[in-house]
């Protein structure tokens, strides 16, 4: 038996431990999500994060020797990030045609969520770094870190409000859309992709690019326009809740 | 191999884009200016060929990049037990209602549509 205790001590702390088991968490919790027809529940993001976080909870392995080996994956975000310009420029046809109306759902519906999240923190007394780690929540994790540490958030922080935000997208999207009765039609897919790629970034993109193809293009683009756009508005937004409420602390 | 040309070309488009942004002081982050600066590179065919394969790789599977990241949540346990309820209650109203008025917007405004 020692020689187990010494073989898993070693294996945990090298980097083929963090890679190997994310790897194969997630494909295992995809193939039971493919399995359960896509059930929003079954995501699998929150599926491998919780089944991860309580297994190295448990194993007594720190986040950092887990993050030596899955920051190899982690790295790739930016890449991604990059690889959006393909989806945009795929469509730019759409865009083009329609670019004023996209620019202005994508433009009041990332503002909107914005200042709702950081409204309520100030309502809800919430300190002013978390409020700064919220602000850029519905962009893509990457930028969101970025973002936030401009507007004197934390970083990581802020890249797991992305996530959870990018969760909650996924999740409860499809009620949302039943909800206030968007059409399963082309243009009730394309309203529905947008959407969820606008708040939800690349989880709510990959949830759409697995439903519905028109979604998953729309989700794409509108994953790509928040990043430009919010990158932008952002630090305007900054401007306005410290002329607000400069003595928030 | 057309998909590691095209890696490296994303790879080399995010480093254009970390330069600009250094050398300009641009409020965009990196790779984000390195995406800006692909769309119209994109319109030589050859090179688009290589992108489209790494693209679609890192695409369909951009979901699995968030996971590196979310096991983060373990490390910020103690800020979650104390503020955890009004996080949660924050990010799903703000991304309910942000989703709800983008979809609501975008099905409102076709007028102006030609096709």
């Amino acid at each position: 038996m020692p020689d187990f205790v010494e073989l898993w001590t070693y294996l945990s702390t090298t980097p083929l431990f963090g890679l190997a088991s994310t790897l194969a968490l997630y494909i295992i919790t995809s193939t039971i999500y493919k399995k359960l027809n896509q059930h929003p529940l079954a995501n699998p993001v929150l599926w491998t994060v919780i089944v991860l976080a309580c297994v190295l909870t448990w194993l007594d392995v720190p986040y950092q020797t887990y993050f030596s080996g899955a920051q190899f994956i982690h790295f790739l975000l930016g890449p991604a990030v990059v690889a959006l310009a393909w989806p945009l420029w795929q469509k730019r046809v759409d865009l083009m045609r329609r670019l004023p109306r996209l620019f202005l759902a994508a433009l009041v519906g990332g503002v909107v969520s914005a200042l709702i999240a950081v409204g309520m923190a100030w309502l809800l007394d919430l300190p002013q770094y978390l409020a700064m780690s919220l602000a850029p929540k519905s962009v893509t994790a990457p930028v969101a870190m970025g973002l936030a540490e401009k507007m004197g958030g934390l970083p990581e922080l802020a890249a797991i409000f992305a996530v959870l935000t990018g969760l909650i997208g996924a999740l409860l999207g499809k009620y949302i859309f039943d909800l206030i009765r968007i059409a399963r039609d082309t243009s009730g897919w394309a309203q529905r992709g947008f959407a969820l790629g606008t708040i939800s970034h690349g989880i709510g993109a990959a949830r759409a690019i697995q439903v519905q193809p028109t979604a998953g293009a729309f989700a794409g683009l509108a994953l790509g326009l928040q990043v430009i756009l919010a990158s932008l508005w952002m630090p305007v937004l900054l401007w306005v809740i410290l002329w607000l409420n400069p003595t928030w602390g | 191999m057309q998909a590691l040309t095209g890696f490296t070309l994303l790879l080399i488009f995010q480093a254009l884009g970390e330069m600009l942004v250094r050398v300009f002081h641009l409020p965009l982050p990196g790779p984000v200016a390195g995406m800006v600066c692909l769309i119209p590179a994109l319109y030589w065919p050859r090179l688009r060929q290589t992108v489209e394969a790494a693209a679609n790789f890192l695409l369909n599977n951009l979901s699995l990049l968030f996971v590196p990241v979310g096991v983060g949540v373990m490390t910020h346990l103690d800020l979650l037990s104390e503020f955890g309820a009004r996080i949660g209650l924050i990010l799903v109203v703000s991304s309910v209602v942000g989703i709800a008025v983008t979809a609501w917007l975008l099905g409102h405004t076709k007028e102006d549509e030609h096709a």
